[in-house]
C-alpha cells in the first residue's frame, strides 16, 4: 500500500501500518452500511441488468433475448427524443445555474457586499423546499387561472407570457430547477472559497492585485475542484430529470408527453405499460451514459488541476 | 494538513477593500427577490379562499382573510389525512434519516480510522455507485421489493433512505482530520474496546460532521418524492410530498374537485419545519460543509 486514493492516510502512524496486516476490526463499522448498500444498490443493479436481457410477451412468455432490448432502445425515436431534450436542458440550464451560483458565491465572499450572511441564507432557502412544493408553487404562478402569469397577461391585455406553451416548457422547467439549486451550488463554491488561506490574499494585495485580478488568479483556480463536483452533480441531475416535468404534466398534458425525459419514459413504461424489461434497459443505458460523462468531466477537471 | 476550518478560527472572506459596492448590492437584492417571490406568493395566497384566489392579485391579499379557516380545513380534510401524512413523513425522516446518519457515521469512521482487508474495494464500490443515477435503480428496486413483499409498507421507503454515500464521504473526510489516531491508541492502551472508544470519545469529536450529515439526510427524506411515489399505492402510507401532489391532481380531469387553497396551505405547512430546522442549525451545516470541502 504505497499509493492511495484517499486523503485520510496522513494521520496514520507507522505503528498503525504495521499492525494493519490482518486487522478486520474496521469491518465492524463498515459492515452495517455495506449490507444495506448491497440490498438497495447492488442487488437492484444486478437485477436490472438481468431484466434487460429478457423479454416478456403475451405469446411465449419470458425469453432470453440477449441484447435485443438494447438494440430496440437505441433505435427507438421516443428514447432519442427524450434524450435530446435532457441533453439540450443540460447544455443550457447547467451553465446558467452554475454561473449564477459562482457569481453569488464570489459576491458573498467578496467583503464588498452589505448583508452577506442574509444573502447566503436567502439564496440557500429553496434547497430546503421539497421539489413537489417548488413545482406546485411555480406551476400555480405559471398558471393562467390565478397565477402571476394571469395577472401580467391581464395587465397587458394579451397573452404575453405562456409558460406552458410547447416552445417555452423547457425554459419553464429550467427556471424551476435553477430556482431550486442555485443556492445549493453557491454553498459548495462558498465553502470552498472559505478554505483559501488568508495569506494568499495578503500577498496578492501587496503585489497590487485588484478585486478582479484576485477573482481570476486566486479564487477561480482554487474553486476548480468544487466546480468539477458541482458540474458532475448537475449532469446527473439533468439526465435524471423527472420530478419537475412529472408534477407539471397534469397542467400541460399535451406538451409534456409520457416520454418527455428518459426517466419519465422508463417510469411510464414500467408503471403504465408494464414493460419492465424495456424500462430497465432504458434506465441502464441512461446510467451508462451518465457515468461515462461524469467520469470524463472528472478526468478533464483533475487533469487541468495537475497542469 | 491543516485542521478543518471550524467555527470562527478563520473567517474566509477576502480581508481586502472593505468598501461596499452598491452595484453588487442591487444585483444581489434582485436575485434575492427572485428567490423569495414564490415563497411570498405561497404565504400571501395561503390567506385566501378558493374564490379569493381567482379574484385577487397574486402578490397581495384579497378581501377575505381565510388563513385560519384554510389551516383547519387542511388538517381536517378527508378525516385528517394530512396529519396522517405528516406522521408518515416524520416516521420516514426519523428512522430513515436517523438510520442513514448512523450507518454513514459508522462506515465513514471505519474507513478513515482502520486499515482492513477490502477497504479499497469498499471505497471504489461506494464511489462508483454514486455515479449510477439513483432513479435508474428505482424500477428494479420496486420489482425486487415487490417480490419480497415490502412494497406498500413503510419499509419500502425507509430501507432505501438508509444509504447516503454523500454522508459517508463527509464523515470519512471529517473523521480523518478531527479524530487523532494517537487518541485512539491511548484509549486502546487503557483497554477500551473499539465501540466503546467510538461511542465515548470519537462521536463527540465527530459531532459537527454528524449534524451536517443528519441535516442533509433529513432534507433528502423529508423531500423524497420519487421513491414513495413508486413504492406506495395506499394513501394511508403516503408522505406529505406524494399526498400533496395527489391533492393537486384532484383539480384535473373528469369530476375534478379542485382544492387549491388546501394544496397551498399544505405546501406552506410542509416547508415550515424544514426551513426552521435549517435556520436553527445553520452554524453546524456551514462549518461541516466547509470541512468537507477542504479536501475537494
Amino acid at each position: 500500500m504505497t499509493t492511495t486514493v484517499a486523503p485520510p492516510l496522513a494521520t496514520r502512524t507507522p505503528s498503525a501500518l504495521r499492525r494493519s496486516k490482518r486487522d478486520w476490526r474496521g469491518w465492524a463499522f463498515v459492515a452495517p452500511f455495506m449490507i444495506v448498500f448491497a440490498l438497495v444498490f447492488l442487488a437492484p443493479l444486478a437485477y436490472s441488468i438481468y431484466l434487460s436481457l429478457f423479454r416478456t410477451q403475451l405469446v411465449g412468455g419470458t425469453t432470453f433475448v440477449w441484447f435485443a432490448n438494447y438494440i430496440q432502445a437505441l433505435t427507438d425515436p421516443q428514447f432519442w427524443e427524450s434524450f435530446g431534450r435532457v441533453l439540450l436542458f443540460l447544455v443550457v440550464q447547467v451553465p446558467i445555474m452554475l454561473a449564477l451560483a459562482l457569481a453569488a458565491a464570489l459576491a458573498i465572499d467578496s467583503a464588498r457586499l452589505r448583508g452577506a450572511s442574509f444573502f447566503r441564507i436567502t439564496l440557500f432557502l429553496p434547497y430546503a423546499v421539497p421539489a413537489v412544493v417548488a413545482v406546485l408553487m411555480w406551476g400555480y404562478i405559471y398558471g393562467d387561472q390565478f397565477g402571476l402569469t394571469a395577472n401580467i397577461n391581464q395587465l397587458v391585455g394579451f397573452d404575453l407570457i405562456t409558460p406552458f406553451a410547447k416552445q417555452w416548457m423547457l425554459v419553464s422547467i429550467g427556471n424551476i430547477v435553477t430556482w431550486e439549486f442555485v443556492g445549493y451550488n453557491m454553498l459548495i463554491f462558498y465553502s470552498s472559497l472559505k478554505t483559501i488561506p488568508t495569506e494568499l490574499y495578503e500577498a496578492a494585495s501587496i503585489d497590487g492585485a485588484g478585486t478582479w485580478r484576485t477573482v481570476f488568479s486566486i479564487k477561480i483556480p482554487a474553486l476548480r475542484g468544487a466546480i468539477v463536483i458541482a458540474t458532475i452533480f448537475s449532469i446527473i441531475g439533468s439526465f435524471q430529470l423527472f420530478n419537475e416535468p412529472n408534477i407539471l404534466r397534469p397542467l400541460a398534458p399535451n406538451v409534456i408527453t409520457t416520454y418527455y425525459t428518459p426517466n419519465m419514459y422508463a417510469y411510464n413504461l414500467s408503471f403504465a405499460g408494464q414493460q419492465f424489461n424495456y424500462a430497465a434497459t432504458v434506465a441502464i443505458i441512461m446510467g451508462i451514459i451518465t457515468a461515462v460523462i461524469a467520469y470524463v468531466v472528472q478526468l478533464r477537471g483533475s487533469r487541468a488541476e495537475v497542469q | 494538513m491543516t485542521a478543518p476550518a471550524f467555527a470562527r478560527d478563520r473567517v474566509g472572506t477576502t480581508p481586502l477593500r472593505p468598501r461596499r459596492s452598491k452595484t453588487l448590492l442591487i444585483v444581489m437584492v434582485v436575485y434575492a427577490i427572485y428567490t423569495l417571490v414564490p415563497l411570498v406568493w405561497l404565504l400571501v395566497n395561503s390567506t385566501k379562499t378558493q374564490a379569493g384566489l381567482f379574484s385577487s392579485f397574486g402578490l397581495w391579499f384579497s378581501d377575505d382573510f381565510a388563513f385560519w379557516d384554510n389551516l383547519v380545513q387542511t388538517l381536517t380534510y378527508n378525516d385528517g389525512i394530512f396529519l396522517r401524512w405528516l406522521g408518515n413523513t416524520l416516521l420516514y425522516v426519523v428512522v430513515g434519516a436517523g438510520g442513514a446518519t448512523l450507518l454513514a457515521t459508522l462506515a465513514g469512521y471505519g474507513l478513515a480510522k482502520y486499515r482492513f482487508p477490502g477497504r479499497r474495494a469498499v471505497f471504489a464500490i461506494v464511489l462508483g455507485a454514486v455515479a449510477v443515477p439513483g432513479t435508474a435503480l428505482a424500477v428494479p428496486t420496486f420489482l425486487l421489493f415487490s417480490q419480497m413483499g415490502l412494497t406498500n409498507t413503510p419499509w419500502s421507503v425507509i430501507i432505501p433512505s438508509l444509504i447516503s454515500p454523500f454522508g459517508l464521504y463527509l464523515v470519512w473526510v471529517y473523521a480523518a482530520d478531527s479524530v487523532p489516531t494517537e487518541l485512539l491508541e491511548a484509549a486502546r492502551m487503557d483497554g477500551a474496546g473499539e465501540f466503546r472508544t467510538f461511542f465515548t470519545i470519537s462521536i463527540r469529536l465527530l459531532m459537527p460532521g454528524i449534524v451536517t450529515v443528519l441535516l442533509f439526510t433529513v432534507v433528502a427524506t423529508w423531500n423524497n418524492y420519487f421513491l414513495p411515489l413508486i413504492m406506495l399505492s395506499d394513501p394511508q402510507w403516503y408522505p406529505l410530498t406524494v399526498g400533496l401532489n395527489q391533492w393537486a391532481a384532484q383539480a384535473q380531469g373528469a369530476g375534478a374537485q379542485p382544492i387549491y387553497n388546501l394544496v397551498i396551505m399544505g405546501s406552506l405547512l410542509t416547508i415550515i419545519p424544514i426551513v426552521i430546522a435549517f435556520l436553527l442549525l445553520q452554524r453546524f451545516w456551514q462549518s461541516g460543509l466547509s470541512a468537507g470541502s477542504v479536501k475537494q
